[in-house]
C-alpha cells in the first residue's frame, strides 16, 4: 500500500479504506468525488461502482475512471441481484435517506456487509449547545441550520445500535471518530461520528440460505 | 452551422467521404426480414491514425438524418460534420489519440446503398423494391467495414438516438468486438409514442401524391410530404423551454396577417427547416429509416443474452429535458446492465435543449467522454 496515497484521505474514508479487503467489490451509496472509491480501486484493486446524485461529483468521479451510476440511493439499490457487492457503503449518507430501514435491508441482500458511517446527534457539543442555548445545535460535525439540513434523520450511536438490535443486525466492527483521532471512551458522548460494519445475523443469513435451497428444491423436482 | 476556419488547429481540416462496396456475390448480404442486399456500397469518412495494434479505432454512428460526415469540412464547403465539435484534435472523441470511423447507414441516401440506389436488376432506384433492412442489418453492414479496415476490437461505439440503437445493436451482436459502448439519448425500443410520431412522418410523405408509392424519382420526390414529417421530428426534438428561448410568441413581421402565411417564428423555422431538408434527404430513406428504428427492440434479455456474459463497459448519458428519449429509457438499459454486473457510467445531464442537446451541448458530453475513453483505452481498473 502507497501512504502516499492514503494519507490524503481524510479520517473516515482512511478507516473504511482499512475495513475493505483487498480485491473485494464495492458498491458506494452517495460516493461524492470517488476519493474513496478512487484509493480502493487504485490501492486495492476492488472492483468499485459509485452511486452519485450530483452532476459535478459525477464528473470528478469519471475524470478518475470510476464507474458511477447517476441516480438516488432507494431507486438504485432495487435492480442488483443478492450478493452483488462485498460491501456497500452508506457513509454519511444513512441520514440523509426517507425509507431508512429499507435501505439498510435492501443493502444487506446486495452485499455481504455494509459499511455505515453517521454522524452522531448525541456529541457532547450538541447537548451542550441544545441544553444551554435551547436551539437546533450547529457542530462540526453536523454544521446545518435547521432549515437549511439536507439530513433527515438525526441519531445517536446508541439509537443506530438499538435498531440493529431490533432488526437483528449485527455490528461486526465499531469504529468512533473524533475531530482529528479515534475515540475509545464513552463514544455516545465524546464521538463526532461514527463507522460500523453490519452484517446479517446467523439465523438471518440461514433463512435465506435455506430459502435458496427450497427454490432449488422446487426446480429440481419439476 | 458553424463555419470551420481551415486553419482551426481544433478540427480535423479537409476530410473526403471514402466508399467500400461487399456482398457482390451469393444474391448479397442476408437480411433480417429474409431477403438478401447485395452489392451494397457503405459511405464512410475516418479521422486520426490507427495505432500499430490498431486498438484505437472508434466507430461512431449517426442518427436518422446524418451522414458518414461527421468532422472537418469537404473540400470547397464551409459547413464543418454534424459533431464536428465532438471530433478532432483535443476534443471528445481526440483523433491525436484514436482512429475514428464514421460511416453512413445502409437504407439511408447519404452515399450508402438504400431505396434511391440503383437495383443492379433493373438499372432503375430501387424504390420500395428495396428490402426493408433492420438496425442489426446496418450493424452487420458496419461489422463488413470494420472487417475490411482490418480492426478486431473496436476501442468503442458510439452514438446518440438511432445513433446509440446501432451501439447497443453492435454490443448485442459482436460484444467480443466492443471494448466500450457510449449510447447518448436512445432507447432499447421505441414507445408507442415514439413510433406514433414516426408514423405521423411517414403518413406525411405517403399523403403525398408525389409520393406516387415511392415511383417518384423521374419526377422529383414528394418535398410537401417530406418537408411536413421533417418538422414533426423538429418539434420532438425541442423542448418546451427550448422553444419558448428560440422563439415564444414572436411574429415573423411584427403583426398578425389573418392569413395562413407563417406569422410566428416558430412557423417560419419549421417550414425552413422543411423546404431545407428536402434538398438533402431522400423520402423513401425517411420511410424506411423510421420504421427500422420502430421495429428495433432489444428489450427482454435481447442485449446480452441470458447465458452470455460481456466484458464491454459502457457510458450513457441521458439529458434532462429530451422528453422524445427520455431519461427513464437510458435507465432501463443501466437497470439492465446492473441486473448482469456490466460496469456502466451513467449521467443524467441537465440542458434544456431536449433531444438536440446530444448534438449541440457539448461542453459536459465532451468531460465524460474524453475522461471515459483515456480511462478504458489506458485500462486503468
Amino acid at each position: 500500500m502507497e501512504m502516499g496515497e492514503t494519507k490524503k484521505l481524510n479520517l473516515d474514508h482512511f478507516i473504511i479504506f482499512s475495513i475493505v479487503r483487498p480485491r473485494t467489490r464495492v458498491l458506494d451509496l452517495g460516493c461524492g468525488n470517488g476519493d474513496l472509491l478512487y484509493a480502493l480501486a487504485r490501492e486495492k484493486q476492488v472492483r468499485a461502482q459509485g452511486i452519485e446524485l450530483n452532476e459535478q461529483a459525477i464528473q470528478a468521479c469519471v475524470a478518475k475512471g470510476l464507474n458511477v451510476i447517476h441516480g438516488d440511493i432507494e431507486s438504485s439499490l432495487k435492480e442488483y441481484p443478492e450478493d452483488s457487492f462485498d460491501y456497500v457503503i452508506l457513509n454519511q449518507s444513512m441520514q440523509q435517506v426517507r425509507n431508512v430501514d429499507w435501505v439498510i435491508d435492501e443493502s444487506l441482500r446486495i452485499a455481504k456487509e455494509v459499511i455505515v458511517g453517521f454522524p452522531n446527534f448525541a456529541h457532547i457539543k450538541s447537548r451542550m449547545k441544545l441544553f444551554f442555548s435551547g436551539r437546533f445545535p450547529v457542530t462540526e460535525s453536523l454544521p446545518y441550520r435547521w432549515y437549511d439540513t439536507p439530513n433527515l434523520r438525526f441519531l445517536s450511536i446508541k439509537d443506530f445500535e438499538d435498531f440493529c438490535y431490533r432488526k437483528n443486525i449485527l455490528i461486526t466492527q465499531a469504529h468512533y471518530l473524533g475531530k482529528r483521532k479515534k475515540v475509545h471512551f464513552l463514544p455516545n458522548v465524546l464521538a463526532c461520528d461514527a463507522i460500523l460494519v453490519l452484517r446479517e445475523s446467523k439465523e438471518a443469513e440461514n433463512l435465506k440460505e435455506e430459502s435458496k435451497e427450497d427454490l432449488c428444491g422446487s426446480i429440481q423436482r419439476r | 452551422m458553424l463555419k470551420v476556419d481551415k486553419k482551426d488547429p481544433s478540427s480535423v481540416g479537409v476530410v473526403e467521404t471514402k466508399y467500400f462496396t461487399f456482398a457482390q456475390e451469393d444474391g448479397g448480404m442476408p437480411l433480417q426480414c429474409g431477403e438478401r442486399l447485395g452489392p451494397i456500397t457503405i459511405a464512410y469518412e475516418t479521422y486520426g491514425k490507427p495505432n500499430a495494434e490498431k486498438s484505437n479505432a472508434i466507430l461512431i454512428l449517426h442518427a436518422l438524418s446524418g451522414d458518414a460526415h461527421a468532422a472537418g469540412i469537404h473540400p470547397g464547403l464551409d459547413n464543418p460534420g454534424w459533431w464536428d465539435e465532438m471530433v478532432g484534435p483535443g476534443k471528445a472523441f481526440d483523433t491525436d489519440r484514436f482512429f475514428i470511423i464514421c460511416s453512413n447507414v445502409i437504407g439511408g441516401c447519404k452515399g450508402s446503398t438504400g431505396p434511391s440506389s440503383i437495383n443492379p436488376k433493373t438499372g432503375q432506384p430501387y424504390a420500395l423494391d428495396f428490402p426493408f433492412v433492420t438496425i442489426a442489418d446496418m450493424v452487420n453492414a458496419q461489422c463488413h467495414l470494420v472487417n475490411y479496415l482490418g480492426i478486431d476490437q473496436l476501442l468503442c461505439v458510439a452514438g446518440g438516438s438511432m445513433g446509440g440503437m446501432q451501439v447497443l445493436q453492435w454490443v448485442a451482436s459482436y460484444p467480443e468486438r466492443v471494448r466500450s459502448a457510449i449510447p447518448i439519448a436512445t432507447t432499447l425500443k421505441h414507445s408507442p409514442q415514439q413510433i406514433a410520431f414516426n408514423e405521423a412522418a411517414r403518413q406525411a410523405i405517403m399523403a403525398d401524391p408525389a409520393w406516387s408509392n415511392g415511383d417518384y424519382y423521374a419526377y422529383g420526390q414528394p418535398e410537401k410530404g417530406l418537408s411536413v414529417a421533417r418538422m414533426i421530428g423538429h418539434i420532438t426534438f425541442m423542448s418546451i423551454d427550448s422553444m419558448e428561448k428560440k422563439f415564444s410568441r414572436r411574429l415573423k413581421n411584427g403583426t398578425l396577417s389573418f392569413s395562413f402565411e407563417a406569422d410566428f417564428e416558430v412557423e417560419g423555422y419549421l417550414r425552413y427547416r422543411g423546404a431545407n431538408f428536402v434538398k438533402r434527404f431522400d423520402a423513401n430513406s425517411y420511410l424506411y429509416l423510421t420504421k427500422a428504428i420502430d421495429y428495433f427492440d432489444l428489450s427482454g434479455g435481447k442485449l446480452i443474452p441470458p447465458d452470455k456474459k460481456i466484458s464491454t463497459k459502457f457510458l450513457i448519458i441521458s439529458f434532462k429535458s429530451d422528453w422524445l428519449y427520455p431519461s427513464q429509457q437510458s435507465q432501463e438499459i443501466v437497470r439492465i446492465l446492473k441486473r448482469r454486473h456490466v460496469d456502466v457510467t451513467y449521467c443524467e445531464l441537465s440542458s434544456t435543449y431536449g433531444h438536440d442537446a446530444f448534438l449541440v451541448e457539448t461542453g459536459e458530453q465532451t468531460n465524460l467522454i474524453r475522461h471515459f475513453l483515456n480511462n478504458v483505452y489506458e485500462e486503468r481498473f
